[in-house]
């Protein structure tokens, strides 16, 4: 009789170890060192206009962009950094002056801004949001709203320096 | 002309009145547009108003419009180019009013809407099919058959893919009913025309 060259019991340990190993999380490749920055997203900066002022709020608001800014590597919350948006809304076309708003983050990192309803535009509802400011490396992001009917947009900022 | 046959054309003209009226009047009571600067709306409404001439273009082609002769019909098909073109140009440069920057990415092939690119093919397909057309009397009966079923096909499907994945002006019922009256529309004058019996080459006897 031909013998197999694998016993029964290492087929049985060898496959246990196939299907164990990778639900381990043995197998998952070493991490880079923290959290990676926020690449720019394509179209981002159309219709951005430089040094949007700091306001309470853009128009009537009604809308919430929220987010947060944090650094890359350790993720720390900062805290001050200008975060300017702009979108087509319920009060005008994303190139109007009154459209565009800035606002600051607070100690965690956040930073939140009242401004009017986002409408779909250029085939899709989305809005627009810059870091331009010296300390760290310029993104501009162009995230959409799940869904037209959505009341507020969260959006994540991580920063590399400049 | 009898009652029947007289039956038929009103009912044919009529689906065919609806088909490109209901689409538009759905649009035209979108609450997006309320929002929108004129220019604007016009650029969308020549986006439609084209979609619409793409559902009738093909008809016109092969002549099976009720109480239309072949000849006038291949006359309006001429004329409805042109128009065709009209509405293309008309809604790139309405939009480039409206935003210059995004329109720009679109035609530099870059725009992060997936749709915009669909929309430039269709484009240069609907100008290619419109070049041909002018060229014709100096161009190879099978070039000219083959190319301008080609473009216009590429130009159909450009602007169905453009149009149902936009968040816009046009109801999304409407907007799939009237992708699908274009869609069959070119199919029926591809297959009444028969391109491919022609072939590729002329034969040799």
């Amino acid at each position: 009789m031909k013998t197999s060259p694998m016993t029964r019991r290492a087929a049985l340990a060898l496959g246990g170890a196939a299907v164990l190993t990778p639900a381990s999380g043995l197998l998952r490749p070493a991490q880079a060192a923290g959290l990676a920055a926020t690449p720019t997203m394509r179209g981002g900066s159309n219709n951005y206009r430089p040094d949007a002022p700091i306001v309470e709020r853009i128009g009537g608001g009604g809308f919430w962009m929220t987010g947060t800014v944090r650094r890359a590597g350790d993720g720390a919350p900062l805290e001050g950094q200008r975060i300017q948006m702009w979108a087509h809304t319920t009060e005008g076309h994303e190139r109007d002056a009154h459209s565009h708003g800035a606002t600051l983050t607070d100690a965690n990192g956040v930073f939140r801004m009242d401004m009017p309803q986002i409408v779909p535009a250029f085939g899709q509802a989305h809005g627009h949001l810059a870091y331009d400011s010296p300390e760290f490396k310029t993104v501009f992001l162009r995230p959409l709203l799940a869904s037209p009917s959505d009341t507020t947009l969260n959006v994540e900022f991580v920063l590399e320096p400049a | 002309m009898n009652l029947r046959s007289r039956l038929r054309t009103v009912l044919i003209w009529g689906a065919l009145v609806s088909a490109v009226l209901v689409p538009i009047l759905a649009a035209a009571a979108s609450p997006l547009l309320q929002w929108r600067e004129p220019i604007y709306i016009v650029a969308g409404f020549a986006g439609i108003l084209g979609m619409c001439l793409m559902l009738v273009q093909p008809l016109l082609a092969i002549g099976v419009m009720p109480g239309v002769p072949l000849q006038t019909s291949r006359k309006v098909h001429r004329y409805g180019g042109a128009a065709l073109v009209f509405a293309v140009v008309l809604h790139v440069a309405g939009l480039w009013v409206t935003s210059p920057p995004d329109v720009i990415d679109v035609l530099l092939f870059r725009s992060p809407t997936p749709f915009a690119i669909w929309g430039a093919l269709a484009m240069w397909a609907v100008f290619g099919a419109a070049m041909l057309a002018l060229l014709r009397p100096r161009l190879p009966l099978r070039l000219w058959r083959w190319g301008h079923t080609a473009l216009v096909t590429l130009a159909v499907v450009g602007t169905i893919v453009h149009a149902v994945q936009i968040i816009g002006a046009m109801e999304p019922v409407t907007k799939a009913l009237l992708s699908l009256a274009v869609a069959a529309a070119l199919l029926t004058a591809i297959a009444r025309r028969k391109v491919w019996a022609m072939g590729l080459r002329a034969r040799r006897s």
